[in-house]
């Protein structure tokens, strides 16, 4: 996979995540015609095209598109299914996700990518694993905010 | 800064938060990478997996070149360490991937090979998939290394697809055991040969098989996530079937799987479905199987809403068009073209002309899709599309008649394209004697109509329509003066454009000078187009690189489209790829081409005529002056190089290969052509240098690569750039090794990279020349041979050779007028060596004396070898 992207039906870009290096400049180029591309096609056209040399591959839920391009070789259904999980498991964290949740918590949403997704190539497909490692981060955080409350009260 | 010092953090919340502005906002600031990489390794060998894991994601999330030397060494043991944990083996995994995109050398070989492979066997579903993703990365550059990873991933793909859903529990998706890991199985599986070990091809195919009869399973669940989980991996299954393309069987079950989609309601299917079905037309088992749904297939052209469906519906019908269907196809593409989207019309007519050129059995029909094509979709028909019909129509008598015949009726339409206009007009001039026996196109009507349409047409069309019309002069003596009137119209103010009003003029002039001989070998027809490939296909691949669905099948279909291509298009010679417009001879304004006709007749205003302001004159007229010096076949010329730049180097039956070379000071620049004159891609295509020992360090070369794979009938072109560091005897080669039908191939050929191709010649007068050539009177100096003549002894030619050799030829110098004596600079890095020459011949005793001074010993001695073997 080259790179994803995560936009609002308005335009805007709400997370991109790219798997191969290109300036600043080029990304924002293909991030502005894509989305553009994108939001003209109908709803019943199929999910997938071929932009200049990749493949495209497109789902809507709800108000916001995810969007993946990947190389010539790869797997179309398969990589629906990739941001189908992802969904998932943005879903089962944030509890019924909405747009907001990824605008405020951006951060998680990267830190979900990151586990399911490492270097453009899928790392763990299993929903349980994804979510216990996300678990993890969390409690570690949790537990250094409780330390740090209870020694800013003088009880440590 | 900040997020330095988050990173070393102790605190894992303030240390994820510095990893996250790292891996989002820096990817290139090379200064932070080098502070960075610090607090990640000191990560990367904490106890705490979380942290590993943070470190690890951050590696893959740069990826760079840094990253790369800093952890090379590092990750691999991590990967197959047995106390490491499965998260981190994962991200190990595809850290390694990412890493080794950037620089491929990282991978250490020899026992990690199978320490790698055989983490295919692993429990842990997680990391199985993780380490697929690596080895198909490493398999691809090293695939011998790493066969052992065949059986291996055939296994465990055998033990997912016979499992059920419940037995994986969190790998099953959907119903689905394992999709992603099997996906990447089958992925793998491609990038080697059917396996050679029966039980292993019987277990996979097996394995095919039993996803294949799941697809007719009534589904498991209503979910879209459900059919689309399975149908991945059924496609991907279907990929490795072609891929493999040795089982008739499967390969004709999966079409009839495809053909089901095709009128699934799903869009997405339907989609993949057609471009599936564009692989396996190729094969020669599954072509007839899906030749069975072209009707199916024409109607998602017409039908389907969406065009980039539409697209793939198109390109599958190119795809399995062949003999037997080609009338159909191309009928009904044409049919669609009316209505089509503007977006796919281009790519469509240029299908459209290859195909009624690569099946035409009757030429008229060719000439009438053709003609239809610039009548439906005239501005997309590009000039290559018409250039072509006239290069066919020329080549062919049994056409012209016809052609011109149905050129005339189109023109009478009211309205009529351009491209039209320009097609009329050529074919006209040519062969519009050939209908001027009917009443109703006698030339008076022929050029009342062509004339007709000269105002609207823009200045190139007009420029050609001149042509056209003094091409009448000669064919029908009868409209003369008409036809002067014309040109005197043109020939003044009146004409804005410049070159009508000369062409006018010029034209004018000839008409009224030149006596009728002259005008019947200056406005002779023109001589045929040597045949080539189709340079339409050219630009076809230059629009769509790398996905150009194929139109030949695969191996073996004897009879059919294979042969006819054979006749049709025999090996393209000659460079021509480099630029397809000026290709086509200058065809742009048609007297530009017509040197060959003229250079006899010595008329003054002529020469005029063929300066062409609308197209490059020159790269055509080298290029084809370079396809003329092609006579011999299997030739071997490197001698000849020595002597010129320029030409076919080396021809056999199966390959062909020119140079066009031009040399500066101490720089070369050769471009090396090669083109395949059999009817079958050459596979594994490779020319690689070979340069002596002796040459090391005296000569520096750089070549690009090359595609390894050279299409039939195709040219590729090799561009190498050559420095002279220092003087030097022999001349490096060119290794060509390839397969033909599967058979190795080797070629052997010396580059013509001469010493004396870096000769700068120098002008002297006859004093200076007799000043140095006593200074290098010495031993160490000078060479001298005394040879026998061994082609006859003629001024001329020995000129032209000694002009072509590089050094300046001197006149007027020697006292004997018979010898010649020239002078010049060998330019290399290091120095600058001035060598003098002189060639004495005697005809009498038909001997030669060469005698070459220079201030080099070894450049004097091989200076005086090259050339004396050239007489």
């Amino acid at each position: 996979m080259q790179f994803m992207l995560l936009f609002s039906r308005q335009g805007k870009l709400r997370l991109q995540k790219w798997y191969v290096a290109h300036p600043d400049k080029l990304k924002k180029k293909i991030t502005r015609e894509l989305i553009t591309t994108i939001l003209a096609r109908k709803p019943k056209m199929s999910s997938f095209l071929e932009w200049k040399d990749v493949k495209v591959v497109y789902k809507r839920y709800a108000s916001l598109y995810f969007c993946c391009a990947i190389e010539q070789k790869d797997n179309e259904l398969l990589t629906l299914e990739i941001i189908h999980r992802y969904v998932e498991l943005l879903d089962k964290y944030f509890g019924s996700v909405c747009e907001l949740d990824i605008i405020f918590n951006f951060e998680k949403a990267y830190f979900i990518l990151d586990e399911l997704l490492l270097g453009g190539e899928i790392q763990e497909t299993s929903k349980k694993n994804v979510l216990k490692a996300i678990a993890a981060q969390d409690l570690l955080q949790e537990d250094e905010a409780v330390e740090g409350a209870l020694r800013e009260i003088g009880l440590l | 800064m900040e997020a330095v010092n988050l990173l070393s953090s102790n605190k894992y919340s303030e240390k994820q938060i510095g990893y996250l502005f790292i891996s989002v906002l820096v990817n290139t600031n090379s200064d932070l990478i080098k502070l960075i990489i610090q607090s990640i390794k000191n990560d990367l060998s904490s106890r705490n997996p979380v942290h590993v894991s943070l470190a690890l994601q951050c590696i893959a999330n740069i990826g760079s070149k840094e990253m790369a030397e800093a952890f090379g060494h590092e990750i691999p043991k991590l990967l197959v360490s047995g106390d490491t944990m499965d998260v981190v083996k994962q991200s190990a995994a595809l850290c390694l991937l990412r890493l080794f995109r950037t620089s491929q050398e990282i991978i250490p070989s020899g026992e990690w090979t199978s320490r790698i492979i055989h983490l295919l066997n692993d429990q842990h579903m997680g990391v199985v998939t993780a380490a697929t993703s690596l080895i198909d990365a490493l398999v691809k550059k090293n695939p011998e290394e790493y066969k052992g990873c065949i059986s291996l991933a055939v296994s465990r793909l055998s033990r997912i697809v016979t499992a059920s859903y419940t037995d994986l529990q969190d790998y099953t998706y959907y119903f689905v055991p394992a999709p992603w890991l099997s996906v990447k199985l089958l992925r793998l599986l491609q990038n080697y040969p059917p396996p050679e070990d029966p039980g292993v091809r019987g277990r996979l195919n097996e394995c095919l098989e039993t996803i294949l009869n799941k697809a007719q399973e009534p589904p498991k669940s209503k979910k879209v996530q459900h059919s689309n989980a399975k149908n991945a991996v059924l496609f991907e299954a279907i990929s490795l079937i072609i891929h493999n393309d040795t089982e008739p069987n499967l390969l004709v079950r999966a079409c009839n799987q495809l053909g089901q989609f095709l009128s699934n309601r799903e869009t997405n299917l339907r989609y993949l479905a057609l471009e599936s079905m564009c692989l396996l037309a190729t094969s020669e088992f599954s072509h007839e199987a899906v030749k069975k749904h072209q009707e199916v297939v024409i109607l998602s052209m017409k039908m389907e809403k969406d065009v980039s469906v539409r697209q793939q519906a198109v390109d599958l019908l190119y795809a399995m068009c062949d003999k037997s269907n080609a009338e159909e196809i191309v009928q009904e593409m044409l049919n669609y073209l009316e209505t089509a989207d503007y977006s796919i019309r281009e790519e469509m007519v240029l299908k459209v002309a290859i195909l009624a050129e690569k099946y035409a059995t009757d030429y008229t029909w060719y000439v009438d899709v053709i003609l239809n094509l610039i009548r439906i979709a005239g501005d997309y028909v590009s000039e290559e599309v018409w250039y072509r019909v006239i290069q066919i129509v020329i080549n062919r008598d049994d056409v012209q008649g016809y052609a011109a015949k149905t050129v005339f009726e189109a023109l009478q339409a009211p309205a009529c394209h351009e491209n039209m206009v320009k097609v009329g007009g050529y074919i006209l001039g040519e062969f519009g004697n050939l209908i001027a026996g009917d009443q109703r196109s006698s030339p008076q009507v022929q050029f009342q109509l062509l004339h007709s349409k000269y105002h609207l047409c823009s200045p190139m069309t007009r420029a050609l329509l001149l042509s056209t019309y003094i091409k009448f002069v000669n064919l029908f003596p009868e409209i003369k003066t008409q036809i002067q009137d014309v040109f005197k119209q043109h020939s003044n103010l009146r004409s804005a454009d410049a070159e009508l009003q000369q062409r006018a003029s010029e034209y004018l002039q000839l008409s009224i000078i030149a006596s009728t001989d002259v005008l019947a070998t200056v406005l002779e027809e023109m001589p045929a187009f040597p045949e080539r490939e189709s340079s339409i296909l050219a630009v076809l691949k230059k629009k769509k690189p790398g996905r150009v669905p194929e139109n030949e099948i695969r191996e073996g279909k004897s009879p059919g489209p294979t042969a006819n291509h054979q006749t049709e298009q025999p090996p393209a010679p000659a460079p021509t790829t480099n630029n397809v417009s000026t290709d086509l001879l200058g065809l742009s304004t048609p007297p530009a081409s017509q040197p060959s006709t003229t250079s006899t007749s010595n008329t003054g205003v002529l020469l005029d005529v063929f300066g062409d302001m609308y197209g490059g004159t020159g790269t055509p007229a080298q290029a084809n002056n370079v396809n003329n010096l092609a006579p011999a076949q299997s030739t071997y010329n490197a001698k000849k190089f020595i002597c010129k730049n320029n030409g076919v180097l080396f021809e056999n039956d199966l390959i062909q290969i020119g140079v066009k070379s031009e040399f500066r000071q101490n720089l070369g620049r050769l471009g090396l052509f090669y083109g395949n004159k059999t009817s079958f891609a050459l596979q594994n295509f490779m020319p690689s240098l070979s340069i002596p020992d002796e040459l090391q360090g005296k000569v520096n070369l750089q070549v690009k690569p090359v595609e390894p794979v050279l299409e039939a009938g195709a040219q590729i072109q090799q561009m190498l750039n050559a420095e002279c560091i220092e003087d030097y005897s022999d001349t490096p080669s060119m290794v060509i090794s390839f397969l033909y039908n599967n058979v190795p191939q080797k070629l052997t050929i010396k580059l013509p990279l001469t010493i004396n191709k870096f000769f700068e010649p120098t002008e002297m007068n006859g004093e200076s020349f007799f000043a140095r050539w006593k200074n290098l009177g010495g031993n160490q100096q000078r060479s001298q041979k005394i040879f026998k003549a061994t082609q006859p002894m003629d001024t001329t030619a020995t000129r032209t050779k000694l002009l072509g050799f590089g050094m300046q030829l001197l006149e007027g110098i020697d006292p004997n007028p018979d010898n010649f004596v020239c002078a010049g600079i060998v330019h290399t890095r290091t120095q600058q060596v001035g060598c003098l020459l002189r060639l004495e011949p005697n005809k009498q005793a038909q001997m030669y004396r060469l005698t070459v001074r220079s201030s080099k010993e070894s450049v004097s001695q091989e200076v005086c070898e090259l050339l004396a073997d050239q007489f």
